[in-house]
């Protein structure tokens, strides 16, 4: 059903991540290998740390102890130049897309590209172009990205994410807010891009119809621990009450419903 | 039952947290600025993006600056004239030179910072906040670059330069709006108004004037763009920051005045 994980070596390692904020422990010790070119789902309920973990792997936060290794770089001990240039190999989804309000959608996608390669304007329009197309969209360039819809948004904040070809792509909440067909062409693209590319891709969701589709793995979030990391089927015959609640959307369980 | 001291305790809770929060406002205040000051000689120089700013920041503030001094110019002329000149005869001679000093040492850069920091500011504070939440500003850091140095350094820029030359222009058109209702209304003419300006006025005044508002312009981009930064949860927190950065602007602005002018009479300006 899935298609198998490629070889396993690891890309991104978290290592005993602690993060808390005030009294609140949102992390308590998170460990997670994420082998090179695997599509990983991160998942949990709301606030379960999904989104503080991801920020702890762009280097957005810092860990109150534990770190995270990227090629076996510590993200945290690195300095501005070498932190800038762990970030140049990745490319980041936001969940509202996060697009730049005041530019096109063609400066936004030339982002990259315009302050990090030695392109000229030519070369980079066809650049712009090429990465449109790869997330299906085709003469939006000019527009403003509050002229676009929600869907087209994140289409156009994954081709910025992947301007600079880079070897990680993280995903915020994807399928978050969008229609079930959208949100099936999203995974789509997850797949497409992760099959034509090889790239390492990380994915926070709580939307287990989107895992199924698309996960080689699933870590999930739980106390602030990952409770279980196995292959979606390995989610689907797990009898671990806390587990089956998730991927049932039960109501009733383990799990307080806050 | 309550015990006195018990009830106390979340007063000195309160005063506590908050003064907590002001130092740590402070702090990270100054930490921006610093960061900011050292990211102005920082490689890449974004020279699109300054020329940008100026435009707005500055050229843009050209008509509120040079409109408002203008008319500063002509009230002065009208308050001091007629009533004056009632109580001491042949006063209005110097009229050129009070208006001249006036608008040169402390109306035309007081008045021009004051008014920039409520469009300059305001904007500022607005953009850079919407960014924050909307997490544009995460993306500007993971699109390996960083946010001070794209957002606020151009800013800064702009107004640390924009800011005096408006100044200039509000001080000439300060004076001639002076001269303008000293000669319709109080029949003081031209060569006589210009005449005790250009006696009175010393160019030490100017250097004070015009010196201080490289000032103001660096506090009104620094509080803003700080503000917008740490914009939190959605368009209430933008209004916050928003209002924050005009209200600490103006304070700022009306307190450093003093003391920069304090600083600058010890160096004989």
């Amino acid at each position: 059903m899935n298609a198998q994980a490629p070889a396993r070596e690891t890309h991104v390692r978290l290592a005993d991540i602690y993060k808390s904020f005030g009294t609140k422990h949102v992390l308590r010790g998170v460990d997670l290998d994420i082998y090179r070119g695997e599509i990983i789902y991160i998942i949990g309920k709301s606030g379960s740390g999904k989104s503080v973990t991801l920020k702890n792997i762009t280097g957005l936060l810092k860990p109150d102890a534990g770190t995270v290794y990227i090629d076996g770089i510590d993200v945290h001990a690195a300095d501005d130049k070498a932190l800038n240039a762990l970030r140049r190999k990745m490319g980041v989804l936001f969940q509202m897309a996060a697009l730049f309000d005041s530019m096109s959608v063609y400066e936004n996608v030339a982002f990259g590209p315009r302050r990090f390669t030695s392109l000229n304007e030519a070369e980079i329009s066809e650049l712009v172009r090429e990465k449109l197309s790869m997330v299906g969209l085709k003469g939006v360039e000019h527009l403003n990205p509050s002229a676009l819809s929600g869907g087209m948004q994140k289409r156009v904040g994954l081709a910025r994410a992947i301007a600079l070809n880079p070897e990680i792509v993280l995903y915020d909440e994807p399928t978050t807010g969008v229609d079930p067909i959208l949100g099936a062409a999203v995974d789509d693209l997850i797949k497409s891009l992760n099959a034509k590319t090889g790239v390492t891709s990380i994915v926070i969701s709580h939307d287990m119809a989107s895992v199924f589709r698309t996960a080689h793995r699933v870590a999930m979030l739980y106390d602030g621990v990952f409770r279980l990391i196995g292959t979606p089927d390995d989610f689907k015959k797990s009898d671990d009450p806390v587990i089956r609640q998730f991927v049932e959307g039960s109501a009733e369980g383990p799990i307080p419903i806050l | 039952m309550k015990r006195f001291h018990q009830t106390l305790i979340p007063v000195f809770d309160s005063i506590g947290s908050g003064v907590l929060g002001l130092l740590e406002a402070i702090g990270g205040f100054a930490i921006f600025a610093g960061q900011t000051i050292r990211y102005v000689f920082a490689r890449p120089f974004d020279v699109r993006n300054l020329l940008y700013q100026m435009g707005e920041i500055g050229v843009k503030s050209i008509p509120v600056g040079v409109v408002s001094s203008f008319f500063v110019g002509m009230v002065m002329a009208l308050q001091l004239g007629g009533p004056m000149e009632q109580q001491i005869q042949g006063i209005s001679t110097f009229m050129g030179g009070g208006i001249a000093l006036a608008m040169v040492r402390e109306l035309s850069p007081v008045l021009t910072a004051v008014l920039l920091a409520g469009r300059v500011g305001s904007s500022i504070a607005a953009e850079v906040g919407t960014m924050k939440v909307t997490e544009q500003i995460d993306a500007l850091s993971t699109l390996a670059t960083n946010p001070i140095h794209y957002l606020s350094v151009p800013r800064f820029l702009a107004a640390l330069f924009c800011i005096p030359m408006i100044t200039v222009m509000a001080i000439v058109v300060g004076v001639l709006g002076g001269a303008l209702i000293s000669n319709i209304s109080l029949d003081i003419p031209y060569n006589l108004y210009f005449d005790s300006a250009r006696t009175l006025v010393r160019s030490q005044d100017l250097i004070s004037g015009v010196g201080k508002t490289f000032f103001f312009g660096a506090e009104i981009a620094l509080i803003s763009c700080f503000s917008g930064f740490r914009a939190r949860g959605g368009a209430e927190g933008v209004g916050q920051a928003t209002i924050q950065a005009v209200v600490f602007s103006f304070m700022m602005i009306i307190v450093s005045d003093y003391f920069i002018t304090y600083i600058f009479q010890l160096f004989g300006l």
